[in-house]
């Protein structure tokens, strides 16, 4: 049986070796087909699920209840406010939510109060959301302008600490496929989108570039004296590169993934929708998705930016060189 | 001993974190026992249970609202908040344009209202003024309502004549109803202040309280609506002869015709009542914004032009207070909610159970991950979350104190999150520290190696963490701030802990016996790493690079030599004796190599 310390030893000497690089026409394929699956399928199914913090309206959960049946929450509804459109869950246990259609706010506190009344609960047990219509406007406007800047402002920083832009460029791409891929994933399985699931979103935009950071940062390492060795070709150190953070990356993605899985067990099955699930949902697909895309597109994207460079084809040529002259040797 | 040096900075640096702690604890225990803070975190809306309402000013015939229209919204929102009696609200801005207002508990409509009432200011005329602080009158002492004229002749200076006739004009008795008399009876304009109606009828009388002298006026209807001010400014009051005096006054600039007409006819009437009197009530004009006077001026000469100087006893302050009060009457604000979100008590106590709960949950797994991954060398991995943990929530109940900072629930999954970052960082360092220990180095080399290499990694990514930590809490809105907030704090959180205690620790750990020899359990056993000892027997001592498979700064050159030197028969040999490493050189375009090697094996 082999340790998950031996499979680090064979990969940090390059005795085990996966072909990141070398195969990246396949991983940039496979990239391709799932960004446009992307971008089909929730087009397809009809855009994405949109919560009532993006299309404007009410929402009510009510905690304690003795009684579940969604007819009670119906009624009331339709008594307090004639004409009202309620759609009554019950969330979780005994925790019901009530999601209306655009109400005043006036109305909003009159549904809760006759919801209160209908479940025999005390006002302490009621909880109300009144969203006007632009309220997710905001918030999405918002977050695409935090998106922007923070992509700018990471570019520059990568490019400074890295001095190649090379290396920002290719960051990027593999935050642009997470993003995308993410989304397609919320899109397809219909997973409603609300201001905690753009938190999460935001989050994996850290994540995925931090992941990232620590993969290049060693690549820069392994290549800074390329030009002047005739050991490996770019390629070839990239990839190993990449191979010997292998471990770290599958590490890293463990430690992350775990209290995130925790946050969307507990907040799924225990709490019922809402921010804890919203959010660890995005990041669960999110952090995943950054690992992969981190080794199979943003590394190997930027071996191939940088491959056609005359000096790194003269290293090529010379790795080659001299491992014709060794075969003939021996 | 030249080991003694790196020993003598860990430990010194070991000591400086616990003072910082120890630094934090006190502060917090001080504010404890002052009564200023608590050992808990303040918590948000969100984890307590109360209501969020989130509105947008709007100033009227404009489409964005200036700084200084938010603030004076702020102040407005304040206003009315405070005198409904709600406690401990909190009231902030938001990406320079919305208001946020966050109580405890479900205000009622009527405090909703209030609220989200747009802003109001006009000019009503003085009927009668209590002129000093004013309560209520008590319940038994209440004049009957048969007998208003005995109330009008006691708080009037001149009643009309014939108190039955028609009001003649925004000063007239006669505006007082028995109704109106009984309300003013029943105000009270000191603590316990009475909950008056902000948003009254223009062309009806009401009862109001000045609420910075708590003095109490019955005020005619309204004579100069609040649109019809020009502008406004403060300045020292000139002289007779031109000299700036020491006098703050404040300029007010109708609009002309409609303003500077309606103002000449209101102080024409006003100002011979000054004449006659100068203390009576009726000779002043009120400001009133929300139904509450900011300031009953006097009328002391008629104003013809639109051009008035107010004086009074101002500080420049109160000057400046008054000039923008009159300059936002220029601008009614009234207020869009975005959303108002009340949570129960109930809900906001689950919550915050189950985030916790998700917390030790995700907290217990990682352990456990590090732990079956790292061995001995997991303990202090959990010894640095928890002490990352702890200078963070110290961290969140000092901001609490000084900056009364609420940790939400999103907040509370960001530290959540946060926790795999965090780990992340010793993960980086302790891979390099492997790394370097399979390249055949003794132990405290490979931690002084492993840390030169990691400290940068970690530096550069955790500046990606901050960066858009600060990135999204200047720009979100809503609870993304919070979770922003905590994710920065965390990160800075976790930079303190891996340079002040996880390396320190490490150097120490490095020359105990038990990690210095790499025992099997300590995580750092070079045998399970694969490591090629230094010393080779046979007299033939090999370079910590001889074998390391990546030629890095300025050993690149020689290492590539000595490459080039060596046999293939050297190399293949060399790679036996070591039972490990493989196909140097052969680079990864060759993926079958590593199933090749397992196969010799």
């Amino acid at each position: 049986m082999k340790s998950f310390a031996t499979f680090g030893n064979e990969l940090y000497t390059g005795e085990r070796s996966y072909p990141f690089v070398a195969k990246r026409k396949t991983w940039f394929t496979i990239t391709g087909v799932l960004i446009a699956l992307s971008v089909l399928i929730p087009i397809l199914v009809g855009g994405f699920n949109f919560g009532i913090e993006f299309k404007g309206g009410s929402q009510f959960t009510i905690s304690n209840v003795s009684n579940t049946s969604p007819a009670i929450g119906q009624s009331a509804v339709a008594k307090a406010v004639p004409g009202a459109d309620a759609i009554v869950t019950n969330l979780v246990g005994n925790t019901m939510q009530v999601q209306t259609n655009m109400l005043s706010d006036k109305d909003t506190v009159t549904v809760a109060d006759a919801l209160q009344t209908a479940y025999g609960v005390t006002v302490k047990d009621v909880t109300s959301t009144f969203v006007g219509p632009s309220w997710g406007a905001d918030v999405s406007r918002q977050a695409i302008i935090g998106f922007i800047v923070f992509v700018l402002l990471a570019t520059v920083l990568m490019a400074l600490y890295f001095r190649t832009w090379r290396m920002s460029v290719a960051a990027v791409i593999g935050l642009l496929v997470v993003m995308i891929v993410t989304a397609g994933v919320y899109g397809a399985s219909q997973f409603e989108v609300s201001p905690s699931a753009i938190i999460g979103f935001l989050t994996i935009l850290s994540y995925s570039l931090y992941d990232t950071v620590v993969v290049f940062d060693k690549i820069r390492e392994n290549t800074a004296d390329i030009t002047s060795s005739t050991r490996r070709t770019f390629g070839e150190e990239v990839n190993l590169a990449i191979n010997q953070t292998l471990v770290r990356s599958i590490n890293t993605m463990m430690v992350a993934v775990l209290p995130v899985g925790s946050i969307l067990f507990i907040g799924s099955l225990l709490l019922g929708a809402g921010t804890l699930q919203d959010l660890s949902l995005a990041l669960f697909i999110g952090i995943i998705v950054s690992t992969f895309s981190t080794v199979f597109v943003a590394a190997p994207m930027y071996a191939w930016l940088r491959q056609n460079e005359p000096a790194l084809v003269k290293q090529a040529k010379k790795v080659q060189a001299r491992r014709a002259a060794e075969t003939v040797a021996a | 001993m030249a080991r003694t040096g790196p020993t003598k900075v860990a430990r010194r640096t070991l000591f400086a974190l616990l003072a910082l702690i120890i630094v934090c604890i006190i502060t917090i225990g001080a504010g404890v026992l002052s009564g200023a803070t608590s050992w808990a975190p303040k918590l948000g809306l969100d984890l307590e249970g109360g209501t969020e309402m989130i509105l947008t000013p709007k100033a009227e015939g404009t489409t964005s609202i200036s700084a200084d229209q938010l603030n004076q919204a702020v102040s407005i929102i304040r206003q009315r908040v405070d005198g409904s009696g709600v406690s401990e609200a909190q009231i902030t801005t938001e990406g320079g344009k919305n208001v946020v207002v966050q109580m405890p508990g479900t205000p009622t409509q009527q405090e909703r209202d209030l609220i989200t009432a747009s802003a109001n200011m006009n000019f009503r005329a003085v009927i009668v003024s209590s002129n000093a602080p004013a309560g209520a009158v008590a319940k038994t002492a209440l004049t009957p309502a048969d007998q208003l004229s005995t109330f009008v002749a006691a708080n009037v200076l001149t009643p009309n004549p014939d108190p039955t006739a028609k009001p003649a004009n925004g000063s007239d008795p006669n505006w007082i109803t028995a109704a109106l008399m009984t309300q003013y009876e029943e105000t009270s304009c000191i603590a316990p202040v009475t909950e008056l109606p902000t948003n009254s009828d223009p062309a009806k009388p009401i009862v109001a309280c000045e609420s910075d002298t708590g003095a109490k006026y019955i005020l005619g209807p309204v004579e100069i609506p609040g649109k019809w001010i020009k502008t406004a400014s403060y300045g020292l009051q000139p002289g007779a002869q031109g000299v700036t005096t020491n006098t703050w006054a404040v300029q007010l600039t109708l609009i002309s015709p409609e303003g500077s007409n309606a103002f000449k006819a209101v102080t024409q009437r006003l100002n011979a009542k000054y004449l006659a009197n100068p203390n009576d009530p009726q000779s002043r004009f009120a400001i009133v914004l929300d139904d509450n006077v900011v300031s009953a001026p006097a009328s002391q000469a008629v104003i013809t032009d639109g051009q008035s100087s107010i004086t009074g006893n101002f500080t420049e302050a109160s000057a400046k207070a008054l000039a923008d009060q009159l300059k936002f009457g220029a601008l009614p604000i009234s207020f869009t909610i975005q959303s108002t979100e009340t949570i129960s008590a109930t809900l906001g106590l689950q919550q915050l159970e189950m985030g916790l709960l998700a917390g030790l949950i995700g907290l217990a797994l990682v352990v456990i991950y590090s732990l079956f991954q790292y061995r001995a060398l997991g303990f202090v991995t959990i010894l640095s979350l928890v002490i990352a943990g702890g200078l963070t929530y110290l961290a969140i109940v000092l901001l609490g104190w000084t900056e009364n900072y609420r940790l939400s629930l999103a907040g509370v999954a960001g530290i959540i999150v946060s926790i795999g970052q965090t780990a992340d960082s010793f993960i980086v360092y302790f891979e390099r520290v492997r790394d370097e220990l399979r390249d055949g180095r003794g132990l405290a080399a490979a931690v002084d190696n492993g840390w030169h290499r990691a400290k940068r990694t970690i530096l550069a990514s955790k500046a990606v963490n901050i960066l858009a930590s600060l990135v999204l809490y200047f720009v979100s809105v809503g609870n993304v701030k919070g979770f922003a907030f905590t994710l920065g704090l965390t990160a800075v959180a976790d930079l303190i802990v891996v340079f002040m205690f996880t390396h320190p620790m490490l150097l120490l750990l490095a020359r105990t016996k038990f990690f210095g020899e790499g025992h099997h359990f300590s995580g750092l056993d070079p045998r399970q790493l694969g490591a090629i000892p230094l010393y080779r027997g046979a007299g033939r001592f090999r370079s910590p690079e001889d074998t390391l498979a990546v030629a890095t700064g300025k050993n690149a050159r020689a290492a590539g030599e000595a490459e080039r030197r060596q046999t293939i028969a050297e190399r293949r040999l060399a790679a036996k004796e070591a039972e490990m490493v493989g196909s140097r050189g052969t680079g990864a375009v060759k993926p079958k190599s590593g199933d090749d090697a397992k196969e010799s094996k």
